[in-house]
């Protein structure tokens, strides 16, 4: 099989915008799943509610697209219920941040084998745009106007704290990485959160002066900060520059996991 | 015959113990019909407990206690909360190491907490020995029945003391009739 | 090999799951249910099944549908605060039919209300409470007996009609302790399997689809959009969701009196109690006592969906009474199938109708 094998055809064209990253990263998943070997009968989407949530509706696998910020818990019960399926969830910032963020931190901190992939844009895209827990601070939204005047949350530090035992970030731009990361998470038992930062032209890009597609991914290539460079950087003592998000892996371990294949 | 037992007592006492066990001992090895419940509060120890079971030949219809006609009291605010309103035909068996009361209704002192430290060595046994002093006073369930009742619902182990507190509880019930 | 207990309802309950064969549990700790769950607890892994304490009632429901789509039966068990947070879950299962069974004991209301006293103020909103037209069904057990029973039943009617089943109980039959026969297995009739050449949300003639288990390469998209019968969604189509919808809705009313369970006394009677849940035993014990064929009594044994032609049992009925521990929820639904008057005697606080009050009801009514 091909990665294209796994696509629902008779439902294409998908609902995504020109331009929007959430393809990069579908992509990235069905090829790393496809390396694992996996079949379409043992594999199993689960996702909430958002742009990102309607991935599985085009994948030729069993699938639960649930309720808004459930999709963990939802998953919880089909890995737990039956080791034997694989299970990869797909959620977004508003979804696993905000309305999902309890079963999130709770997710990591039981471990349950699975690999949750976040597609990360910063926004509530199917809304139309309204500030989610990680719209930078000063970025414009429909519930932001006059810019965002909160922090934002790291949700890849925030699983790492909570004990999930494979935590890596990378954007749309940085596809091989990407994908390779989404393999490790699949191999690794336990909890994986793989966060994407991708982009929205539509919701995003346009009220923030990243118009062009170009220009989003050019912003979020330049403001992804390796990891490496960054513990470097805190070793020299110098300070991290302002508006940088951390890409690679951040943890791999193996503490308990749960619903893990005997 | 229709029988609404009260039990009362301070939380760790076993109060609502006893209460199962009566009704375990009526309705698995005496072929009546038993029906208990219990006042459910926030504290999890202390304050006066209170347990209570429906005893009849018959199925039971109605199965809360509306009006008690057997009590068995093992604290003195477990008597001020639960007992104190004892009607004249009621029986009660009280605590008499504990409990300083005379209710207006037949009522018998039975020594449980100080035989069961004294004469047992463990005053946990004390709700067993009311138990058995109950069951010699009013006749409620056999004596057979509360034996193997007590069995089934005692940790492992103690089985030996608690027979033994069982059967202090029936000579001291036979002793006050 | 049956054996006979002393216990209590919530401990029959967790029993009457086991012996319907249910290997998932999620739950939440709330006062008067917890029993339930601490049974699960200790019993589903001795049997390899999965009890899991979830964080909340959200994910309890939602692990449980989960589950359920691995073709394990499923329940999660709560009482009105975790009621109220699921219903957003239970909407999804009746969406995308989800055999699973929720056991609600309930508590008194609104709110955090009486945590340790009885009512049965759920019963509209286990019928109506998530959003969207839909049906659900609905046992209300009156004894420890029927926690057993009822429970069982639950998965049953919840694997033939792919839907939720509820098990609304209370805090007087979910804590006291009766004697139960608990028989080790019980009859099950098992989900029908989606048959070859069927689509994952094809109906049936009865309109129930085959399921789709998880697992079995059926590639059974589920989502809680209105679908197609493939089961893609189809968000914007009239059409589509006017026949989803009203299937999901027919294909429990449809079949009310089938799925009706509930007995009648006395049916030439002129003054007639209408009773579910421990209400019933008022009225048994108040037509012991008077021992008059004069009053009949309607016990429904399952509320959802109302078999109203039930009430037709008793065509000289003048009057019907209807005791409920809440304001008269049932009240209304008899109110509209019938042309005598409904007196609702409503009772709140967590204590039954006493015989007493229920002979002075019949007095100032018949």
């Amino acid at each position: 099989m091909s990665a294209a094998d796994w696509q629902r055809i008779d439902r294409l064209p998908n609902i995504y915008c020109a331009g929007c990253g959430n393809g990069s990263v579908i992509n990235c998943t069905l090829a790393a799943v496809e390396e694992m070997g996996w079949t379409r009968e043992n594999t199993v989407f689960i996702s909430g509610i958002g742009c990102s949530s309607r991935a599985p509706g085009y994948i030729l696998t069993d699938s639960l697209h649930t309720t808004h910020g459930r999709a963990l818990a939802f998953a919880t019960g089909v890995k737990l219920a039956n080791p034997a399926l694989n299970v990869v969830v797909f959620t977004g910032d508003g979804d696993l941040a905000a309305i999902g963020g309890n079963h999130f931190i709770h997710a990591c901190r039981r471990n349950v084998d699975m690999t949750a992939i976040c597609m990360n844009n910063q926004i509530y895209g199917m809304t139309g745009g309204q500030g989610s827990p990680t719209t930078p601070r000063g970025a414009i939204s429909t519930t932001t106007p006059y810019g965002s005047a909160e922090p934002v949350f790291d949700l890849a530090e925030l699983a790492v704290a909570a004990g999930a035992n494979h935590v890596a970030r990378w954007t749309s731009y940085h596809v091989k990485e990407l994908m390779a990361a989404i393999a490790t998470g699949l191999q690794t038992p336990g909890f994986s959160l793989v966060e994407v930062m991708t982009q929205c032209p539509t919701n995003y890009g346009r009220r923030n002066r990243l118009r062009q597609v170009s220009d989003m991914i050019e912003h979020l290539r330049t403001h992804a900060l390796l990891v490496q460079k960054r513990d470097r950087l805190i070793r020299e003592g110098k300070p991290i520059p302002e508006g940088m998000f951390v890409v690679g892996e951040l943890v791999r371990r193996h503490r308990p996991a749960m619903g893990v294949r005997a | 015959m229709r029988h609404e037992v009260r039990f009362s007592g301070f939380g760790g006492q076993g109060i609502i113990l006893s209460v199962v066990v009566l009704g375990r001992a009526a309705a698995l090895y005496d072929g009546k019909h038993a029906v208990q419940t219990q006042v459910y509060g926030p504290e999890a120890r202390g304050g006066a407990s209170m347990g209570q079971v429906i005893i009849d030949d018959e199925p039971i219809l109605f199965p809360e206690v509306t009006d008690p006609d057997i009590f068995v009291i093992m604290s003195q605010q477990g008597f001020l909360k639960y007992g104190q309103d004892a009607p004249p035909d009621a029986v009660m068996l009280i605590d008499s190491g504990l409990v300083h009361a005379s209710p207006g209704c037949r009522c018998y002192g039975i020594p449980a907490t100080e035989e069961a430290k004294t004469t047992l060595g463990r005053d946990i046994v004390a709700n067993i020995v009311m138990l058995g002093a109950l069951v010699a006073v009013t006749g409620l369930v056999s004596r057979e029945a509360i034996e193997k009742a007590v069995l089934d619902s005692v940790p492992k182990g103690t089985e030996a003391l608690n027979v033994r507190a069982l059967k202090r509880g029936f000579e001291l019930g036979e002793g006050v009739i | 090999m049956s054996r006979m207990e002393f216990m209590q309802g919530n401990t029959a309950c967790a029993e009457g799951a086991l012996a319907a064969g249910c290997t998932f549990f999620g739950g939440y700790p709330i006062t008067p249910s917890t029993e339930v769950a601490e049974h699960m607890a200790l019993k589903l892994p001795k049997r390899g099944g999965v009890f899991i304490q979830m964080e909340d009632e959200i994910a309890s429901i939602a692990a449980a549908i989960g589950a359920s789509w691995t073709g394990a039966r499923a329940m999660t068990a709560t009482s009105g605060p975790g009621f109220s947070l699921m219903m957003e879950n239970i909407g999804y299962a009746v969406m995308t039919e989800t055999p699973c069974v929720i056991v609600n004991i309930q508590r008194g209301g609104p709110s955090t209300g009486q945590p340790t006293r009885a009512a049965q103020g759920d019963m509209l909103q286990c019928r109506f409470g998530s959003h969207g037209d839909y049906g659900i069904i609905a046992v209300c057990p009156a004894s420890v007996q029927e926690m057993f029973d009822l429970t069982a039943e639950a998965f049953n009617l919840a694997d033939r009609y792919r839907v939720p089943a509820f098990v609304m109980s209370d805090e007087i039959v979910g804590h006291m302790r009766e004697r139960v026969m608990l028989a080790d297995t019980v009859e099950t009739t098992p989900r029908r399997p989606l048959s070859p050449g069927r689509l994952p949300f094809e109906p049936g003639e009865d309109g129930v689809p085959g399921f789709p288990e998880f697992g079995r390469g059926h590639a059974a998209h589920v989502t809680g959009l209105t679908h197609d019968e493939r089961g893609y969604p189809d968000a914007t189509d009239h059409a589509a969701h006017e026949k989803l919808v009203r299937r999901l809705y027919q294909k429990i009313e449809s079949a009310r009196r089938e799925i009706a369970d509930y007995e009648v006394t006395n049916p030439d009677a002129e003054v007639v109690f209408v009773t579910y849940g421990p209400p019933a035993r008022t009225v048994w014990q108040v037509m012991h006592d008077l021992s008059d064929p004069a009053i009949g009594h309607l016990r429904l044994r399952l509320v959802w969906p109302f078999p109203e032609f039930a009430l037709a049992a008793f065509p000289d009925a003048k009057v019907f009474l209807m005791p409920e521990l809440n304001m008269g929820q049932i009240s209304r639904e008899v109110e509209r199938h019938v042309d005598v008057p409904v007196v609702s005697l409503p009772k709140l606080g967590g204590e039954l109708h006493t015989p007493a009050e229920l002979k002075r009801a019949l007095e100032v009514h018949r």
